[in-house]
């Protein structure tokens, strides 16, 4: 049992745990202490010195963000002197940061600019020293705007500690202090994976995502163009946020609606592309598992941040990888030969368009041949959800009041299954459940696999099925793959039987709902509700197993024949090869 | 050498007087005296000495303290008293050789007065010498530092030999209690403290660095302990590893300082092969070792938490203490730093004892300093005084006043993190607490003297812009308010600044202080409010006038 602390917040009684910093005890008593660089999912870097506090006794402010609540601290959280310092502490950020806030991609949602508003300073008696230095868009995944940087570490943090990329650091010293990727190269050329969880969790406009918005207007206005859009399980309950519905409300009708107002011809869903996922994956795990084709575990393939990784640091698991493409590859080479040969539309017309909560799918769509198995590429345009909700705005449409519609279920209608994708465990829970179906032709008594749900940083489990043990495991945040992989590889090198059987990864914290490109300030408490939104729709459904989708039921008769057939091996699977970073 | 032994040790206890039959000349060939020309000089003493056949002895040794009248030379004779020469040329050390040989007579003409004798006055224990008292410089001087016999015969690895065959480490950190040593460095942390909280902390490992990233402008006592006296500090280091449990130090000694790195390694070589690093040291169930680590020229990397990342082979920033690193430092290990001088005092307090070393300096500050005396000083070197004694005494009449003759305006002390001391407050003593009350700081031991010809202004220049080409970038205040700071003077320098812009640097200046992370930029405005608190009116002069 760890001790309790007593102390003394601006007169008021504060008891914690021993350890916690005064920043999170203010809290406690309704205090909030600013701050510019600690964000809860991360160590503070104490680099802001924003929330200095006093306490009784020392001469010294201390940042409330690092120091730990001691027995009988007095503390004093705002005083006339530490408000006269916090504000020329932000009259220092604002004089090195460019006043462009008019057009940045982060205004309204920028912290430096609500902390400058809260001060309300007026007036400043600094000269502006901006640094000039080039933005770095060579991903087309994120844009990285050094000048707009604050130096507060979030990014490099989130990119080497919890990622384990490593692609992000700070160059030089002093007022040159600047981020960059490591070694001053271009991002596109680091080991960066373009998970995005940099720029969410920049607290200013340094690093946005990469701005695809303008083509897709474009196409929208083409007359010739078929655009259509397709949106991702986590996007339905993270895009409210940007219309300040409470968070985790699931608004996928109003999103298509939107859609559709905005000049998509066609709506389609990702959830549906999972459900097509499931079907291939869960079909090729009894593969490997009942009848020893290939080697196990098997390794979900559907986060294309985590395929980067795997190709960049982990290639020798290529084999244990999963061939499906992720659902939002699958969606956009169907619509460009299913569903234009039965709607007798030309698929060079075709614009698709999908919606992710993801920075990383930017890249995916591009990253191999297998990416244009229609014979055009089939996913033209990857936009975050943030990039939806400023359209939808610029659309003027009334996302409270527009009434909610239903997506064209050619391929758009989806189970359960599909929605919980979205959130770390979904996608092992929606194959255990195919998979169950698969190897006893039922579905499970119950559905849900709790094993798989939560934030935990690595989540292990096993289920009998038919007799047979299937040993499981999740893992979201890339650093805590290296802590399964290395398992995997020691029983390898022993000869020895897997430790498990199936293996899902998400890059980024709290899978999708967490995701790169999702409304900012996500912490533990938005990615939990959030996916609650995800695990309500799929409770409330009335198909929760993917094999029980009609449509795609009806895709496999009409068009695919059998899962890993080979239409479906042409249209939904892809390959691996190993891209080593730093060998140019 | 082979491996000593207890009893090897015993039977050179007590502080040999170095004992000689034979001319024996010590040329001083730390870092001061070779950018003099050392080198030629000894080259040129070996050359006459071997040209004449004569079975005399020349030897290397440290930095005697006077750097402005290197090379030293140190000529001594049987049964005479030695002789110091100054600015010595290599000319002037070949008549030097072949006049004693043809007339067994010395030239009279660069001879330094007293500092023979105060070299020598290091003795057993530490006495009083003319004014200066050296503790930490002993041996500086006096001794080849390459060479351990010479240490040894002055008493070195005596301390480590106590403490390992006769003191718990509990006996250890009550003697430095006593003596009431407080950290060196410049934040006079008391030594026995943290030698105590790092013993409690508990790890898997525990370590001890010795930080050598000295790096104030115009600061090189420690490079000249390093020099001069390398086994001092590594007896200091063993015996701090013995006291807090650790089995590996590290000196983190910045790259500028090659001839420190050498002559440590030398050392740690030398005291391994003596059995007095490795395992079971002295017969004793303690085994230690020492590598050493070089700092990569970035000032921050001073500061503990900085120091430690870059030892680790990070990008060398501070972290938020708490943890301290006596908790959780190198490699999340409980981790003691101590300072070079600091661990220099060391072998001295556990010989001599606790109470010997508390009877010398002044209140709660015990024991010498030692000061790197510079500016426009008549004699610019180092000193090494008991504390208490004032600033006057030291500049004046150690260091002999102005080099013009004319008045003394001020004398600023602690470097960039410290302050200006007026003229008229010269008298002051050298304490912690007296220094810090003038709104300077007793610091590492860089000590400036500027004359009237010295411009407060261009002084405060000089230290913000050395403090903003070091900020390691990390903390906004810091990096930001220096600049911006220091742009505002700069403005004020040229003749363009305002009123208004004295207001706002202060503001700014309040800010660093309170809302920086590290040392560094917190006390990097102390030099510039400590000018505008003494001389406001230079500043006021260079203003725009308020109304044309």
């Amino acid at each position: 049992m760890t001790k309790k602390i007593h102390a003394i917040i601006n007169g008021l009684p504060v008891e914690v745990q021993a350890g916690v910093t005064i920043l999170d005890a203010a809290r406690q008593v309704s205090v909030h202490i600013p701050t510019l660089c600690k964000h809860p999912d991360l160590d503070a870097t104490a680099a802001c010195g924003i929330c200095i506090v006093r306490v009784k006794g020392t001469a010294k402010m201390l940042r409330a963000c690092c120091t730990p609540l001691e027995a009988n601290m007095e503390i004093t959280t705002e005083d006339p002197e530490i408000i006269q310092v916090r504000r020329s502490v932000i009259e220092m950020i604002l004089s090195k940061h460019p006043n462009e806030c008019l057009t940045c991609g982060r205004s309204q949602n920028c912290e430096l600019q609500t902390l400058a508003a809260h001060f309300g300073l007026r007036q400043t008696h600094l000269d502006s020293i901006v640094p000039d230095l080039p933005l770095d868009e060579t991903t087309h995944a994120v844009t990285l705007d050094p000048r707009k940087c604050i130096t507060c570490g979030r990014c490099i943090q989130v990119c080497q500690q919890i990622q384990d990329v490593w692609a992000l650091s700070f160059l030089q010293r002093g007022i040159d202090t600047r981020i960059s990727a490591a070694g001053d190269i271009h991002l596109a050329d680091s080991p960066c994976v373009r998970c995005g969880q940099c720029s969410a969790h920049c607290p200013t406009g340094a690093i946005v995502e990469y701005d695809d918005t303008e083509e897709v207007w474009e196409k929208l206005r083409d007359p010739e163009a078929f655009c259509v859009a397709q949106i991702a399980p986590a996007v339905r309950v993270a895009i409210g946020e940007a219309f300040d519905f409470p968070v985790g409300t699931n608004l996928t009708g109003k999103t298509y609606a939107a859609l559709r107002r905005m000049g998509f011809k066609a709506v389609f869903d990702t959830n549906f592309g999972a459900d097509l996922t499931i079907m291939e994956e869960a079909h090729e795990f009894i593969e490997r598992f009942a009848h020893g084709k290939s080697v196990l575990p098997l390794v979900t393939s559907c986060c294309p941040a985590w395929v980067d990784f795997m190709e960049k640091f982990h290639s020798d698991i290529i084999p244990n990888f999963s061939s499906c493409k992720s659902p939002q590859a699958m969606v956009g080479s169907l619509a460009k030969t299913y569903f234009a040969e039965k709607n007798k539309i030309d698929p060079a017309k075709i614009f698709v368009v999908s919606i992710m909560p993801c920075t990383a799918k930017k890249f995916e769509i591009l990253r191999s041949k297998e990416m244009s198995s229609s014979g055009y590429q089939d996913v033209d345009v990857s936009l975050t959800t943030r990039e939806l909700a400023r359209m939808i705005k610029q659309s003027g449409i009334d996302f409270h009041a527009v009434p909610e519609e239903q997506p064209d279920h050619l391929l758009g209608a989806y189970t359960g299954a599909g929605t919980i994708f979205g959130a770390t465990g979904g996608v092992m829970e929606a194959a255990l459940r195919t998979a169950h179906y698969l190897i006893t032709g039922e579905n499970p008594s119950r559905m849900e696999f709790h094993m798989t749900r939560g934030l935990q940083g690595i989540k292990e489990g096993e289920i009998t099925v038919a007799g047979k043990t299937v040993r499981i495991a999740v893992a979201h945040g890339l650093g805590n793959v290296e802590k399964l992989l290395a398992k995997a590889r020691e029983a390898r090198a022993a000869g020895q039987d897997p430790p498990y059987h199936f293996v899902e990864v998400m890059a980024c914290p709290g899978g999708c709902v967490g995701g790169g490109g999702q409304p900012y300030g996500v912490t533990d408490e938005l990615r939990t509700k959030r996916a609650a939104g995800l695990y309500q729709e799929d409770q409330a459904g009335l198909w929760r197993c993917s094999h029980d989708n009609p449509y795609v039921q009806k895709l496999y008769e009409e068009y695919l024949g059998q899962p890993l057939g080979e239409k479906s091996e042409q249209l939904l699977h892809t390959t691996y090869r190993p891209r080593p970073t730093y060998h140019r | 050498m082979g491996r000593l032994t207890l009893q090897d040790l015993d039977a050179r206890q007590g502080v040999q007087i170095q004992t000689f039959d034979k001319p024996w000349i010590k040329v001083g060939m730390s870092t001061c005296g070779l950018a003099a020309g050392a080198d030629a000089v000894f080259n040129a003493l070996v050359e006459t000495i071997q040209s004449h056949s004569l079975d005399w002895r020349v030897t290397r040794t440290g930095c005697a303290g006077m750097c402005s009248m290197e090379p030293l030379v140190e000529f001594r004779v049987p049964g005479e008293s030695p002789v110091m020469y100054g600015e010595m040329t290599p000319e002037l050390a070949r008549e030097l050789v072949t006049q004693y040989a043809d007339k067994h007579s010395l030239p009279d003409d660069h001879r330094v007065p007293g500092l023979a004798e105060l070299a020598q006055a290091a003795g057993d224990p530490p006495r009083t010498g003319p004014r200066q008292y050296r503790i930490v410089m002993r041996n500086c001087g006096v001794i080849d530092p390459e060479n351990i016999d010479e240490y040894i015969d002055r008493g070195g690895y005596q301390a480590l030999k106590k403490v390992l065959s006769s003191m718990t480490p509990e006996q250890v950190i009550e003697e430095l209690k006593t003596s009431g040593l407080r950290g060196r460095g410049g934040a006079g942390f008391p030594v026995w403290s943290k030698w105590k909280m790092t013993r409690a902390s508990i790890g898997d490992e525990h370590f001890i660095i010795c930080n050598g990233d000295e790096g104030d402008p115009g600061a090189y006592m420690d490079r000249s302990v390093l020099e001069g006296d390398p086994h001092a500090v590594v007896e200091g280091m063993i015996i701090g590893g013995y006291v807090i449990g650790a089995q590996t130090g590290f000196f983190y000694i910045r790259a500028e300082y090659p001839l420190a790195i050498e002559r440590i390694e030398k050392a740690i070589k030398q005291a391994r092969a003596a059995g007095l690093l490795g395992s079971n040291i002295l017969g004793a169930n303690f085994s230690f070792n020492i590598e050493v680590r070089l700092g990569a020229g970035a000032f921050v990397c001073g500061e503990e938490t900085a120091l430690i990342a870059s030892v680790e082979g990070k990008r060398g920033t501070p972290s938020p203490r708490p943890p301290y690193p006596s908790v959780r430092g190198l490699w999340k290990q409980p981790t003691m730093i101590n300072n070079v001088e600091t661990l220099a005092n060391i072998t001295q307090v556990l010989l001599h004892g606790g109470r010997w070393f508390a009877g010398i300096g002044s209140g709660k500050s015990t024991g010498t300093k030692v000061f790197a005396v510079t500016g426009k000083v008549k004699y610019s070197g180092l000193v090494e005084i008991p504390m208490g004694m004032t600033l006057r005494e030291v500049v004046e009449e150690i260091c002999g006043g102005t080099a013009s003759g004319g008045p003394i305006k001020a004398v600023q002390t602690g470097g960039p993190s410290g302050g200006l001391i007026p003229a008229d407050k010269l008298d002051t003593p050298i304490t912690y607490e007296h220094l810090q009350q003038l709104g300077s700081i007793m610091g590492s031991g860089g000590m400036i003297v500027m004359d009237e010809t010295d411009s407060v202004v261009e002084l405060s220049r000089f230290y913000l812009g050395f403090c903003v080409d070091e900020s390691c970038g990390k903390c906004a205040p810091c990096r930001i308010g220096g600049t911006q700071i220091l742009r505002l003077l700069n403005n004020i320098a040229d003749g363009k600044g305002k009123e208004e812009d004295l207001v706002t640097i202060r503001r700014m200046a309040h800010a660093m202080q309170k809302a920086s992370l590290c040392g560094l930029g917190q006390t990097a405005p102390n030099p510039i409010l400590s000018a505008l608190r003494y001389y406001e009116h230079e500043f006021r002069e260079r203003l725009v006038p308020a109304h044309k």
